[in-house]
């Protein structure tokens, strides 16, 4: 499981835990968040958010 | 002036710094320069106004200094510096005495604040919010004071209104609209925002002007033209934004509301591009961060070499009131249409149709808000 971070406001997506206020469930790749998805915290697109390394 | 001259770019908000990193993705090669009038900072300007309920100092909330920037992008970073002057005829920025050639030149410059008439009378009583100085200066002068008064009940004046209130401090928001946010909401969604921020203990003085404020104490106290008086320990102004287009103006550059740019963000000057709160990108001035990151892609493309039109698809502004969770994606100015609003107590689903029933705007409110994408997919593209 990855995490990806919106680089406009350092909102992380994490796909164990999903985003189920969004309707993404726990467990969902990145890859199958719906394109038109927005981050939570800014708003901004999927496109603005880059994979991370988190320990 | 030649062509070895770098690409310069006015201004390191969110506009001037994610153009550079997307035109950097492109083009590693060219000079690149970014001038900012503040400290060159980058952070990130929607949490300005979640910074109190997090208990964040300005520091805290700046991701990179002007010198980390620097290096990451390989670009010179001026700060403190204001351009004072464009030649567009000899490309050159001039700062005071100092002059700088440019190859092309990007204007993101933002918006600056609508000030109160008691502004000056008030000094540190009376600020506003507009980038990671003002927030710092506003914390400083927040400092053992425990009451505030936000004089706008429009999206800043709201979110702040819940932040502070987060962050424990008493809020009275005074404003003259009808209804909170009356440029985005109906009245029915303004409504459930309202009582939420109420039931978190926030006052309203809606549809009221204020005839006087003055420093009273160690604080202030207003006067509405209702006869109410009210006092208060700090003053936050938060009555709008205005692109600032003074410089592209003084160039003869063509400005309405913001410096007009075409599809590829390119001024009446083909070698000066605007993009994000400054500019009106065919008509339209939106201030918020989708748009600014959407044309931050486009001219990246246009500026390396592959001329690129920015479309906008219909974008939702999540509005951060966490009492009454809202997301509002407004009708364009000038289409026709009614609200249709339906309402459940907090709940309230509200949708902008036209005489065909397209829908062209929402409004969601409580747990309404996770209708948000569908709506979304319903909407017509901004710019197709």
């Amino acid at each position: 499981m990855k995490k990806w971070q919106c680089i406009v406001c350092g909102f992380i997506y994490d796909e164990a835990e999903g985003w189920p206020d969004d309707g993404i469930a726990p467990g969902t790749r990145w890859e199958d968040v719906p394109a038109d998805w927005m981050c939570p915290d800014c708003g901004v697109g999927k496109e603005d958010f880059e994979m991370i390394e988190i320990g | 002036m030649s062509d070895n001259a770098p690409l310069v770019i006015i201004g390191t908000g969110l506009a001037g710094y994610n153009l550079a990193k997307e035109f950097r993705k492109l083009d590693a090669e060219r000079p690149l320069m970014l001038i900012s009038a503040d400290d060159g900072r980058f952070y990130s300007k929607p949490l300005l106004s979640t910074g109190f309920a997090k208990g964040k100092e300005a520091d805290e909330l700046a991701m990179q200094d002007g010198e980390a920037m620097a290096e990451q992008l390989g670009a010179q970073v001026l700060t403190g510096q204001e351009v004072t002057a464009i030649d567009t005829r000899e490309r050159l920025v001039r700062l005071g005495e100092r002059s700088l050639p440019y190859s092309d030149l990007v204007l993101a410059t933002g918006a600056q604040v609508r000030t109160l008439p008691w502004r000056e009378a008030l000094a540190e009583r009376l600020l506003s919010i507009n980038d990671l100085a003002d927030y710092g200066r506003f914390r400083a002068a927040l400092n053992g004071r425990r009451s505030v008064l936000i004089v706008g009940a429009g999206l800043i004046g709201c979110e702040f209104a819940n932040d502070l209130r987060l962050g424990g401090f008493e809020v009275t928001v005074v404003a003259s609209d009808p209804w909170l946010m009356p440029q985005l909401l109906p009245e029915q969604a303004a409504a459930a925002v309202q009582a939420g921020l109420e039931e978190l203990g926030v006052e309203f003085h809606l549809g009221c002007a204020i005839e006087n404020m003055a420093l009273e104490g160690d604080g202030l106290r207003v006067r509405l033209d209702s006869g109410v008086e009210l006092v208060a320990d700090q003053g936050l102004s938060a009555i709008g934004l205005v692109p600032r287009s003074e410089l592209a103006e003084a160039a003869g550059l063509a400005a309405g509301r913001g410096v007009q740019v075409d599809r590829q963000l390119r001024t009446s000057d083909p070698h000066v591009y605007a993009l994000g709160d400054c500019a009106e990108v065919a008509g339209l001035n939106l201030m918020y961060v989708m748009p600014l990151m959407t044309s931050a892609r486009a001219l990246a493309k246009t500026l390396s070499g592959t001329p690129t039109e920015v479309g906008y698809p219909a974008m939702p502004i999540m509005v951060k009131t966490p009492a009454c969770p809202l997301v509002v994606t407004p009708p364009l100015s000038g289409v026709a249409g009614s609200w249709q609003c339906d309402v459940e107590g907090r709940d309230v689903r509200a949708r902008f149709v036209d005489a065909n029933g397209q829908l062209h705007g929402f409004a969601l409110t409580g747990v309404a808000v996770a209708e948000k994408l569908q709506l979304t997919r319903e909407l017509p593209a901004w710019l197709d």
